[in-house]
């Protein structure tokens, strides 16, 4: 990854990089025969303190920010690693970090960042798409409990999970912002059963139940009615390091396919003499350049807490989205038949690149977002921008 | 030049269209429809092909003296068009489309008396030993070699991308039976081997969609009959490239409207997050509309080359790379519009649960896209890349 790093950050690149390609790059899941990644990965994780990067020094993190957590998205993408730091740290542990109370948080941090326990977050439902708002689980108050009914869709560390946070609906219409909840199940919660199955990327997932399961007002993760605000921050923090993730994909397919077309053999040369192969390889180094430089603007932004992170985030997805398709198509094209087989990793960077971007909006839904996010920069007193003052509360922009 | 149908062909497809009415059943359907990959699983497909041996209609493409229909072009057409409208499953090429006309063109009488009836009714079920671990695109450098050895070819070698070559009884392979220096086609030969042979084996490659179409096959030391050969020894390349020609004429037109069948079917049923379904979103139909002009575009050339071909005028080289070109792009423009619409529920592995014997999970729509996508990729590969088309039409038509 080319952002422009500090020492400690490259420090960081570094260490994982080599862990991952060690102990649980893809390499290592072919020798070792195993679709899943270990819990001996997973504590060795959190003895790098890798675990601890997000979180606040008061809750036992190391304080760390939005580009060190993209260093280490970029390494699992570049490895192709299938421990779960991005729905267990990045994703429930920003809402732990965001929406938690004190309580709550020693209650679940500490567990979280030393390895012991993964905590997954249930947002997606069959009807939803990207609409985060879009919550029929409901949540109904009943002898002082809340009773939890509904069903959340391919929940990513969900099998291996001691915790579920999930969003339910406590007040108001389908597709309201206002009257969704956040809560904290036990995942063996009576009433809480589990479909587990493979996503396409190799990751253990699960569709998940809630019947009647009750959860107690100190199960409620932030304010009740109102967490989208915290929902939406977390998604955009997520959707940056999805992003991070896909360019480490995007840089390894980049690197592997000079080094294929170096050695591969046709028609008297080696083919990536031909000139056609050249500029195809070109073509997805400035894609990949490109999509970095605003990823890492969009990050850093992020980082520093401006308002306008939102808009970059989702001009930086759409991006990702557009040139990891680029890459990973050229990839497969040049590296010929093999670029789909099984055994070699060019077609797994594809299907994580294509997990990636139908998690948290494709390039069309964030393109819809910037566009809204544009008319409202503009601040036009016309039709348009009030039709789309909605469509920006909607789509979770803060305007 | 008459394009537009005739009486006679809107009666020839009511025929087509009563035909697998009756006989492409629901259940068939049902099967045909969680096809991904490029020809239909095995037993699929033999049980289509028995339906269709029964009918008469195994071999559009054939002589009627061989068995063929004895359909104009424009039949042929309308039956292709007909069989991917209603999702009935695709034969593998192999023995209908590849080494049966290579016999009917270059065999002994001996070789088509045996060989041609059992390709016909799915006895003989074949696969194609051309592609090398390290000949490609540059099939004319494949090493796999065959030496006479009294009335035997003894064949050592590999060949590798065999489709379905775990469930052929036999094998149709290009060999080298002599070295020429600075022409690597003229040492070339055609041979047909039993895949029960003692000395072959068979690897299978499993794709990343998890699906297992192709293999590789090895040689080792293996003894076939020189009655086995096709053609003269060192004319396999002239087969082969005969070949190239005779499946020329092949559609993608009807393959494609099929697969946006099938996104129509996910936009119907997906909602768009915001209380629509998807195919009242505008962007997404503008972008269905853009996929629908190129596709016009390639079922106009295919029509109008059907066209050419029943009043017999000549057809030039390059609509057949044009098409394989576009066609191919286009197909896999398509398999990664079906990803994009199925958005998150594209998820789940479901060719994974589908091969472990779980149940089954989400809808119908969802099962077959992301595999189909995946496996999409390998078309502007095999049959010659887009860039070995590319190719061929700038040495075509820029004379440079």
């Amino acid at each position: 990854m080319n952002f422009p790093l500090n020492q400690d950050q490259q420090l960081l690149q570094n260490t994982v990089r080599r862990f991952i390609s060690d102990a649980c790059g893809f390499e290592q899941r072919r020798q070792a025969n195993t679709q899943d990644f270990n819990r001996a990965n997973w504590v060795q994780f959190a003895d790098l303190g890798l675990l601890a990067i997000p979180f606040s020094e008061e809750d036992g993190g190391l304080g760390g920010s939005a580009i060190d957590v993209a260093v280490v998205m970029a390494e699992i993408g570049r490895g192709l690693a299938l421990e779960p730091f991005f729905a267990a740290i990045v994703l429930a542990g920003g809402i732990l970090r965001h929406g938690a109370s004190a309580t709550q948080r020693a209650a679940l941090i500490p567990d979280l960042i030393c390895g012991q326990s993964i905590v997954c977050f249930a947002y997606a439902e069959a009807a939803s798409r990207y609409n985060l708002a879009d919550v029929s689980s409901t949540a109904k108050k009943r002898d002082g409990a809340y009773v939890l009914n509904g069903d959340k869709l391919t929940v990513y560390a969900a099998p291996a999970a001691d915790w579920i946070i999930v969003t339910a609906r406590t007040a108001g219409e389908r597709r309201d912002e206002h009257g969704i909840t956040l809560f904290r199940v036990p995942s063996q919660a009576a009433g809480v059963s589990r479909r587990d199955y493979t996503a396409i990327d190799g990751a253990r997932v699960s569709d998940i139940t809630f019947d009647n399961v009750r959860v107690t007002d100190e199960d409620v993760i932030g304010p009740v009615d109102a967490a989208m605000d915290i929902v939406r921050r977390v998604a955009d923090e997520a959707t940056a390091a999805l992003c991070a993730e896909a360019l480490g994909a995007m840089n390894a397919l980049n690197e592997a396919t000079i080094d294929y077309v170096r050695q591969r053999r046709a028609f008297g040369q080696v083919i990536g003499k031909f000139q056609v192969i050249q500029h195809r390889l070109v073509n997805m180094r400035i894609a990949t350049e490109q999509a970095t430089a605003l990823v890492f603007d969009a990050t850093r932004v992020l980082s520093e807490g401006n308002a306008e992170a939102s808009r970059l985030i989702a001009a930086a997805k759409a991006k990702i989205g557009k040139e990891s398709k680029l890459v990973a198509q050229g990839a497969v094209q040049l590296h010929g038949g093999i670029g789909i087989t099984d055994e070699l990793n060019v077609g797994h960077y594809m299907t994580r690149l294509l997990a990636i971007d139908v998690t948290f909006g494709d390039t069309t839904h964030h393109l819809r977002r910037v566009a809204a996010a544009n008319d409202s920069l503009r601040s036009q007193p016309s039709v348009h921008s009030l039709r789309f003052a909605g469509q920006v509360r909607n789509l979770g922009l803060s305007s | 030049m008459q394009i537009a149908p005739s009486e006679s062909e809107h009666a020839f497809r009511a025929e087509v269209r009563a035909f697998l009415a009756e006989f492409f059943t629901p259940e068939l359907r049902r099967e045909a429809g969680v096809q991904s990959g490029v020809f239909a699983e095995r037993e699929l497909g033999q049980r289509w092909q028995r339906i269709l041996f029964e009918k008469g209609w195994v071999a559009p493409h054939w002589p009627k003296e061989y068995g063929g229909t004895g359909w104009s072009p424009m039949q042929r057409y309308i039956f292709s068009e007909e069989c991917a409208k209603a999702g009935a499953p695709v034969l593998s090429a192999q023995g209908l489309g590849m080494v049966g006309p290579v016999l009917m063109r270059y065999g002994t009488q001996r070789q088509k008396d045996y060989f041609l009836p059992r390709i016909l009714s799915g006895e003989d079920y074949w696969c194609q030993g051309y592609s090398e671990p390290q000949a490609g695109s540059d099939l004319a450098s494949l090493q796999c070699r065959a030496e006479r050895d009294g009335d035997d070819y003894v064949i050592n070698g590999t060949k590798t991308w065999t489709t379905h070559a775990h469930y052929s009884n036999w094998i149709f392979l290009l060999v080298r039976t002599d070295v020429v220096s600075g022409k690597p086609q003229a040492g070339i030969t055609f041979l047909l081997a039993p895949m029960s042979l003692a000395g072959i084996s068979v690897r299978p490659i499993h794709s990343v969609s998890g699906e297992h179409e192709v293999n590789q096959v090895f040689f080792d030391n293996v003894r076939v009959p020189v009655a086995n050969r096709v053609g003269e020894e060192h004319q396999g390349w002239s087969i082969a490239k005969y070949l190239l020609e005779f499946e020329r004429g092949g559609s993608y037109a009807p393959r494609i409207k099929s697969l946006l069948e099938k996104i129509y079917t996910i936009a119907a049923c997906e909602q768009d997050g915001y209380g629509r379904p998807l195919s009242e979103d505008p962007v997404f139909r503008l972008a269905l509309a853009e996929i629908e002009v190129d596709l016009l575009a390639i079922d106009a050339m295919e029509r109008q080359l059907v066209a050419s071909m029943t009043t017999g005028q000549a057809v030039g080289n390059s609509i057949a790379s044009i098409l394989k070109i576009q066609g191919t792009e286009l197909y896999q423009r398509v398999a990664e519009f079906a990803v994009q619409s199925l958005g998150p529920r594209g998820l789940p592995d479901y060719h994974r649960l589908r091969r472990d014997d779980a149940p089954s999970i989400g809808p119908d729509y969802a099962q077959t896209p992301v595999a189909r996508y995946l496996n999409s990729r390998a078309a502007t590969i095999y049959g010659g890349s887009s860039e070995i088309q590319r190719n061929i039409l700038a040495k075509t038509w820029l004379e440079l």
